[in-house]
């Protein structure tokens, strides 16, 4: 049931306000990195390596530095060594050695696009036409780009320091042979052999997935000031100022106190905007001319050197009974790290099984560096590579023993009490609600006759995360709320977060200012990611509120003359013993008299979130002449825990099922023989535009995560899941072809068409 | 070396923006969108791309919209340019911005002052769009966040806003 209609428990939660930040973004007053201008600042450019593997020999920037206009130029030799240290980032652990590297490249070039020297002038057009002037003598090596094919014993390894990494093992020995399989994780539960033993249905099927782009319309930037006293003032836009503040603090090595990081307005990020790739190479370029210094990167530069997600190959086998019930499963997976380690096979190996009752399961997976950029976060990191596996095997099981996929998902659903194969036991989650959501949608019960055309329904799952955050929040004397946080702002958190303080404190979110503001005038928070803002930031909101409704209790017990603990705050308003009553406006106003302000603080860290589940189903019509396929109809299902700003909630859902539908069809960097990316335009690299699909509908399934004071679950990431496999099940009810490799674009289509019909 | 100097080769080129006359230095080789941005410093209009493929610099030129990213700046001379900054009557938004504003058409909102601008040159041709000739003409906008369900419903919704708006000046 819509949010709006059912009774309301909220004031404001489940309201849906006019965002804070929203005049400024639709008249173009909101400042994005990209538009920071400072007096006396230069522009830079960045010279790019146009090998995918190559030794550098030798880097002359002679010609280059002679050129008028031109004020400094950096390589790596200008960074500082960083040696083997690994570093918690905020986000997990971080070789620097490989974080440095990747930043400005060291010695290799690991990928065409890779950083190799960087020039700062008096503008943008002699920069570049600088950077054409840098000459570097390369040694190419051969490319390898295949993730199997880089696993061999005799691949040629791109990192000869990396050695096999066994999850949960003490490190690999330095005496072990160099490889490019950086991690290799194994999860196991029950008893593998028995269970399939006891199967009578068993699937086993290899897929593939390309490699694909987060693709955020605002290029990544930076504007950096290195003062004279060694102080470092970064404006970037970010999904963590503070990540960003320590990955360039220990890039320079400089202490992290003397870097300030301020978010500017960010034009999108899905995961690709948590590890720096230019404040540090700006702060040195700054440092060199004692001038701030700006670098802004091109499209072309965004998509070979930042981002993307792990190309993969997976193989899933699945046992069941006769009459539906999952009794095995068995997952092989290798992710392209890319340059360096870091894909997100844990995650991936995690949520491969995660949907069902599997009680006898093996997930093996590995990491494996190739030459392409290293990879980055992607909206649900691996969850939905694994599930366009896992989703299809599970749809063709449904046909072969002839079950409605609802049923079959319902009787094997994830539900409270069950184990996932990587240990953990579910607490209260909501994917049964979403299949019922979907079984009883309108959609569902409407029948598709037409030739050509296919439904398909999909799950999928995501963890969400906690982490640490802080807010403050002011009392204005005239009744307003000022508050501060550290979580950028990427799709209205400023709005979810000032409601949730709100809805504590009983005012309207209108007399509720909210502020994201920079790494010297907040508490530590964490990156906005991993669906976490709305969830964490939002407690901290709350305690915050709390905190303010402590000092008001105690102020107003000070004016009425009564024990604090014979006060209390309710609905907006305190409440002495004698029923004495004023209200936040008048109390506030109050103050100035009384004591002075009051500043409530909130800091939230939470280890964990309940996880979030969704269900979709879509239709599709395929052209049989052209390979193409439209989407009809699509509905999504999700279980959003409670919904702070429904139409937000909404739009995320909306959001992740569109770039699912284009991971799904269309998007894919397309590699030469050489280890080039041929496509890096958004002309070849094919994101849907608003002609490609439809409206997207909602259903927001509510099953409050009691680990939250009202009940939310992050809502950001689990809509990207589903979408490629219900549309290659879709597919198949269209046309009666499996679809196994990622993207399923009309060449693909065209070739298993031509395979069925010949 | 020549040729990379400042300064050098410059030109005088007189626009209109957002009713405006001025007046701006630049190269040959400088589009209106670095110009909008860095010369004359409105900011509002944004660069995704640079080539043509994304939307986000658009501009309406003599009242077409245009991708500025590829317009140079010289090419502009003489022209009435209107920006994202000019949409605004005052301090009162107008309708495709109150649509878009109140219908949440934007969540990172890069791609907004975009959209804006090009759902306005629909709307001053089409000012009662299908939804189908909505996305035919906003497919050039790429959003990245949205999905383009909001966007497409803020559009009929301005359209919706604006005929009310005439029809109550016209009683
Ligand atoms: S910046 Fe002009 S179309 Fe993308
Ligand atoms: S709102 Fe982010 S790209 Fe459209």
């Amino acid at each position: 049931m819509a949010p709006d209609v059912k009774q309301r428990k909220y004031q404001v939660i489940g309201t849906r306000p006019v965002r804070h930040d929203g005049v400024d973004k639709v008249t173009g007053r909101a400042k994005y990195g990209a538009d920071q201008r400072l007096a006396g600042m230069l522009e830079g450019a960045i010279l790019r390596s146009p090998h995918a593997h190559a030794r550098i020999r030798r880097i002359d920037t002679t010609q280059a530095q002679a050129m008028p206009g031109v004020r400094a130029i950096v390589t790596a030799a200008d960074f500082p060594e960083q040696g083997d240290r690994i570093v918690e980032l905020g986000e997990g652990m971080a070789n620097m050695r490989h974080l440095s590297a990747n930043v400005m490249a060291r010695e290799k070039v690991l990928y065409k696009g890779h950083a190799v020297a960087a020039v700062a002038a008096d503008n943008v057009h002699i920069a570049q036409a600088a950077a054409q002037r840098i000459h570097v003598e390369y040694e190419v090596l051969p490319a390898v780009t295949d993730v199997r094919a880089a696993m061999r014993e005799d691949s040629l390894i791109l990192n000869e320091e990396i050695r096999t990494q066994a999850f949960g093992s003490a490190p690999a020995s330095p005496d072990a042979k160099p490889t490019n399989i950086a991690k290799h994780f194994v999860f196991e539960l029950g008893d593998l052999a028995q269970g399939f033993g006891s199967a009578e249905v068993v699937i086993e099927r290899e897929f593939d997935t390309s490699t694909v782009h987060q693709g955020y319309i605002e290029p990544h930037n930076a504007t950096v000031s290195w003062n004279a006293d060694d102080r470092v003032t970064v404006w970037m836009s970010t999904q963590g100022s503070f990540t960003a503040r320590q990955q360039t603090a220990e890039l320079l090595q400089i202490p992290v106190s003397h870097v300030k990081v301020v978010p500017m307005e960010i034009g999108g990020g899905f995961g690709g905007k948590i590890s720096v790739y230019l404040p540090p190479v700006a702060a040195l370029l700054s440092k060199k001319t004692g001038r701030p210094v700006r670098l802004v990167m091109s499209r072309a530069d965004v998509f070979q050197g930042t981002g993307p997600t792990p190309g993969s190959h997976m193989r899933v086998k699945l046992g069941v009974k006769r009459d539906g019930t999952i009794v095995a499963g068995d997952a092989w997976i290798a992710f392209e790290a890319g340059a360096y380690t870091g894909s997100p096979i844990g995650p991936a190996c995690m949520c491969v099984f995660s949907c069902y009752n599997v009680p006898n399961a093996r997930v093996e997976g590995f990491d494996v560096c190739v030459n392409k950029p290293r990879t980055s976060a992607y909206r649900a990191p691996g969850s939905t590579h694994v599930a366009f596996a896992i989703e299809t095997v599970v749809d063709e099981i449904c046909s072969q023993i002839g079950m409605d996929p609802l049923t079959f998902r319902l009787k094997n659903a994830a539900r409270e009490g069950i184990r996932r194969v990587d240990g953990p036991v579910y607490g209260r989650v909501g994917l049964e609600e979403t299949l019922a959501a979907i079984q009883a949608s309108e959609h569902y019960r409407t029948p598709l006759p037409g030739k050509y055309q296919g439904r398909g329904v999909a799950s999928g799952f995501w963890f969400n995360v906690g982490l640490k955050s802080s807010v403050s929040a002011t009392v204005n004397f005239d009744g307003t709320v000022t508050l501060v946080e550290g979580s950028t702002d990427i799709g209205g958190t400023r709005t979810s977060i000032a409601m949730q303080l709100a809805e504590t404190l009983g005012i309207a979110v209108e007399d509720v200012t909210p502020t994201v503001v920079d790494t010297d005038s907040v508490g530590y928070t964490d990156v906005t990611g991993g669906s976490r803002v709305t969830f964490a930031t939002g407690i901290a909101a709350v305690e915050a509120a709390k905190d303010i409704q402590r000092q008001l209790v105690q102020r107003a017990a000070l004016l009425w003359n009564v024990d604090p603990s014979a006060v209390r705050y309710e609905a907006g308003s305190v409440w002495g013993p004698q029923q004495q009553c004023l209200r936040f406006k008048e109390l506030a106003a109050e103050l100035p008299t009384t004591g002075g302000p009051i500043i409530g603080r909130g800091t939230s860290s939470e280890a964990t979130q309940g996880g979030a589940f969704a269900t979709h189903c879509v239709d599709v019509e395929v052209d049989p002449d052209l390979a193409k396929v439209t989407i009809l109809r699509y509905t999504a299902a999700q279980d959003v825990g409670t919904a702070i700003h429904p139409s937000y909630v909404e739009g995320q859902l909306q959001g992740g099922v569109v770039q699912g539908i284009g991971w799904a069809l269309n998007e894919e960097y397309s590699y030469d023989d050489q280890g080039a990316m041929r496509n890096p335009t958004f002309l070849d690299y094919r994101m849907p535009t608003c002609y490609d699909v439809p409206m997207i509908d909602t259903i927001l399934v509510e099953v409050p995560d009691p680990q939250h004071p009202y009940g939310v679950r992050g809502v950001g990431e689990v809509p990207i899941c589903p979408p490629p496999a219900a549309i290659a099940n879709a597919i198949y009810q269209a046309v009666g072809v499996r679809m196994r490799h990622l993207p399923m674009s009309p060449p693909r289509l065209w070739a298993e068409l031509s395979k069925n019909s010949s | 070396m020549t040729g990379w100097g400042v300064g050098m080769g410059k030109r005088i080129v007189q626009i209109t923006v957002n009713g405006d006359t001025t007046e701006f230095l630049c190269e040959p080789r400088q589009t209106l969108l670095e110009v909008l941005r860095n010369t004359l410093e409105l900011t509002g209009t944004k660069e995704g791309c640079s080539n043509g493929n994304c939307g986000a610099c658009t501009v309406l030129m003599n009242g077409l919209p245009v991708v500025s990213c590829l317009v140079l700046a010289v090419e502009a001379a003489g022209a009435e340019v209107r920006t994202i900054e000019g949409v605004a009557r005052g301090s009162h938004l107008d309708e495709v911005q109150s649509a878009f504003l109140e219908g949440a058409a934007l969540q990172c909102g890069i791609c907004t002052p975009g959209f804006i601008m090009q759902a306005e040159a629909l709307l001053a041709r089409n000012p009662q769009p299908t939804e189908e000739e909505i996305r035919f003409y906003l497919a050039g906008n790429l959003c990245r966040c949205t999905g383009y369900d909001k966007i497409v419903r803020a559009v009929q919704r301005a359209a919706q806003l604006r005929q009310a708006a005439q029809q109550n000046g016209r009683s």
